[in-house]
């Protein structure tokens, strides 16, 4: 049954999605749901699209059985490795999809929102690629975080604009594409980097995405001989949970499992997890859930991780909460973090800290599910991290060659 | 009152309706009532009340700044409420513009009624769209309130019948591509998109986004029923800063100049 998958009327999920827009965009809205649903069905489309992700951005990744891990969490754990595709996240294969969708319909101009950057990376590098023209917005706040993606993205020709309205952070950053799109829309296409916006986003970005739980679905049954019995993913605006959960929708033995930023706590004002403080609304696009204060102001969300501190969430994951078809759960900045040293120390594998989100999850349920065969999406690599990780671990200060000569 | 009372006073003046907007809250409460109330007194057939939010992606950098301010002012939507009452006291007719999540948290049929108890005339709504808008429909219906929506120069004959059947009081037709903003000249794209607009309904049809000017609106209304300012009645208040009485002044020369523009056409 696909009734978890397609929304029953057009980019609704229950009561979540539809397109909360202005009418200016609802034309490209519609060109872009109808050009997607006919590439789609075209071969020559989705062959070009499996050809760049496969010769391009090292797709299929690798189902990788941590056994090292496993024996210190009580459970068998599975890594599906998006921290080897090109520019190091599951992003690639969502900016690729939107790219050449946006070559196929003539447009020759990209924009796209980052936060911590790792999106705008992505949407710099398939632009090169695919020779079209990129512009991304960041909120200034996070252009002096990140300066390091800001100097990635000049590097690759993208045009990078510091956003100085509001909180100057993520959702400023979308506002601001938002405002450049209505104003450009016949030659410029927005690629949105997770699956939340007004339909057809989060739908679409879901279908570029789903590679990561297909080919994880038979990478599992190739390696173990049965499907796991959870799929566990972090989520931000739910772009990789959502790509993973895809493979296993169907699958109702299959638990899935979203985690999302907890910050300092879901009992402090400094966290970003939005399903988990359930407060029905409209952000950018669509009605989902959203963070927010009693007059529907939009409230600043909160995580170590930049790639999760999103005040909403893309409304399929609601919908899916709503139905219990999936699960989600906090987890914290302190857990997030506990999880990123222990997968560097046991696995010799430095995870993004939005993944180490999804390991502290299934750290969780190994504990409460003993023996069990947990499936982790391992979203993104911890290169971009390394700066948050010295500060959190006091990292960085080499031991004094006190001990000269005895070596 | 209807804003359609409005547009049939200035069609039977054989002239446009000016329409002029500015955020409650801004530089702040009983400022903005003074402001609004000033730009009755200077001739504008129909005030906006805008409600700040901290999200709003159809607006340029005039608007945002003011709604930024309203809100670090501490806003509520009650003062929203207090100001719209304040305003239609005068007997103009008073809209809310409004992006949706701050109703939706209201609740839709609250916020419905506490509008039309204040007097309020309805809503303008430019992030829902009439396929997004039942509860609201409903809503409006049941308090007999105006349903504003917006049509653009990229809708569709298609999209403009069924957002026009969707309105009542008058149809916001946005010049522009783009977002608030005062710009150097008129849009070409607005006369097109008010004759198409006519094209498919009888209601009044105003033309917002980018005019500043008397001149700009005494182009714009001698194919428009309405001539809607924003920006630049923001401006003028932002210029004019800690000076309250400066502003005040200001807001009332322009009201005069794009009142004698629509006069003029
Ligand atoms: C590595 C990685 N994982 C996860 C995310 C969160 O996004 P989403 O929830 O759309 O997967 C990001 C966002 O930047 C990311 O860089």
């Amino acid at each position: 049954m696909s009734t978890q998958t397609e929304p029953a009327t057009e980019g609704r999920f229950g009561r979540f999605g539809g397109r909360m827009m202005p009418e200016a965009l609802m034309a490209a809205l519609d060109e872009l749901t109808v050009a997607w649903r006919e590439a789609m069905a075209d071969p020559a489309f989705t062959g070009e699209f499996q050809r760049m992700l496969r010769e391009y951005a090292g797709v299929p990744s690798l189902l990788y059985d941590a056994t090292k891990l496993s024996e210190v969490a009580g459970a068998r754990i599975l890594l599906k490795r998006e921290d080897l595709n090109h520019t190091g996240a599951h992003k690639i294969r969502n900016v690729l999809g939107q790219a050449l969708l946006t070559r196929r319909m003539g447009k020759t101009r990209v924009i796209a929102e980052t936060g911590a950057g790792q999106h705008g990376v992505a949407s710099a590098t398939a632009a090169a690629y695919l020779g079209l023209d990129c512009v991304v917005y960041m909120g200034e706040v996070d252009t002096q975080r990140q300066a390091l993606n800001v100097a990635r993205m000049h590097l690759l020709g993208a045009e990078v604009v510091s956003v100085k309205s509001g909180s100057r952070t993520l959702k400023d950053a979308i506002n601001e594409a938002i405002r450049d799109w209505v104003a450009t829309v016949d030659h410029t296409a927005y690629l949105f980097g997770t699956a939340a916006g007004p339909h057809p986003f989060p739908s679409m970005v879901r279908d570029f995405c789903r590679g990561i739980g297909d080919e994880a679905r038979a990478q599992c049954l190739e390696l173990t001989g049965a499907l796991p019995d959870a799929a566990v993913a972090c989520v931000g605006g739910g772009s990789n949970a959502i790509g993973l959960f895809a493979g296993f929708l169907d699958d109702g033995a299959v638990d899935l499992v979203g985690c999302e930023a907890a910050g300092d706590g879901v009992d402090t004002m400094r966290h970003a997890a939005t399903i988990y403080a359930h407060q029905f609304g409209v952000l950018h696009g669509a009605r989902t859930f959203v963070l927010q204060d009693e007059d529907g102001q939009t409230v600043e969300s909160h995580s170590i991780s930049a790639g999760l501190d999103y005040p909403g969430v893309g409304p399929q994951h609601a919908y899916l909460s709503e139905t219990g078809r999936a699960t989600y759960r906090p987890v914290t900045d302190k857990q997030a973090m506990d999880a990123f040293a222990l997968l560097s120390r046991t696995e010799g594998i430095i995870p993004a800290i939005e993944s180490a989100h999804a390991v502290a999850g299934a750290l969780q349920l190994a504990r409460e599910r003993p023996g069990s065969t947990i499936l982790v999406n391992l979203s993104g690599r911890g290169d971009k991290d390394m700066g948050t990780a010295i500060d959190w671990f006091g990292l960085g200060e080499a031991r004094p060659d006190d001990d000269a000569g005895s070596a | 009152m209807s804003t359609a009372t409005a547009f049939e006073k200035a069609r039977a003046d054989e002239r446009a309706a000016l329409v002029g907007y500015l955020p409650a809250g801004f530089p702040d409460v009983a400022g903005g009532i003074e402001a609004m109330t000033a730009m009755v007194d200077a001739g504008c057939d129909v005030i906006e009340v805008g409600l700040p939010y901290s999200d709003p992606v159809m607006d340029g950098p005039t608007i945002q700044a003011a709604a930024q301010m309203a809100l670090e002012g501490g806003v509520r939507i009650t003062d929203v409420l207090r100001t719209v009452e304040a305003v239609a006291a005068t007997g103009t007719p008073t809209v809310v513009m409004t992006y949706w999540n701050p109703v939706l948290r209201y609740g839709v049929d609250r916020f419905a009624r506490d509008l039309a108890t204040a007097g309020g005339a309805g809503l303008i709504t430019p992030d829902l769209v009439p396929d997004e808008a039942d509860d609201w429909v409903a809503a409006a219906d049941e308090h007999g309130l105006d349903k504003v929506f917006l049509v653009a120069p990229s809708s569709t004959d298609d999209r403009l019948r069924r957002t026009t059947q969707a309105c009542r009081g008058f149809v916001y037709a946005t010049a522009v591509m783009g977002v608030t903003g005062a710009r150097e000249s008129t849009s070409s794209l607005a006369g097109p998109l008010v004759e198409r607009t006519r094209a498919v309904t009888e209601l009044p049809v105003g033309v917002g986004l980018g005019v500043s000017t008397g001149d700009q609106a005494a182009e714009v209304a001698r194919f428009a029923d309405g001539v809607i300012v924003g920006s630049a009645f923001v401006r003028r208040v932002l210029d004019a800063g800690s000076d309250r009485a400066a502003g005040l002044a200001a807001l009332s020369a322009l009201t005069r100049d794009l009142a004698e523009g629509v006069r003029r056409a």
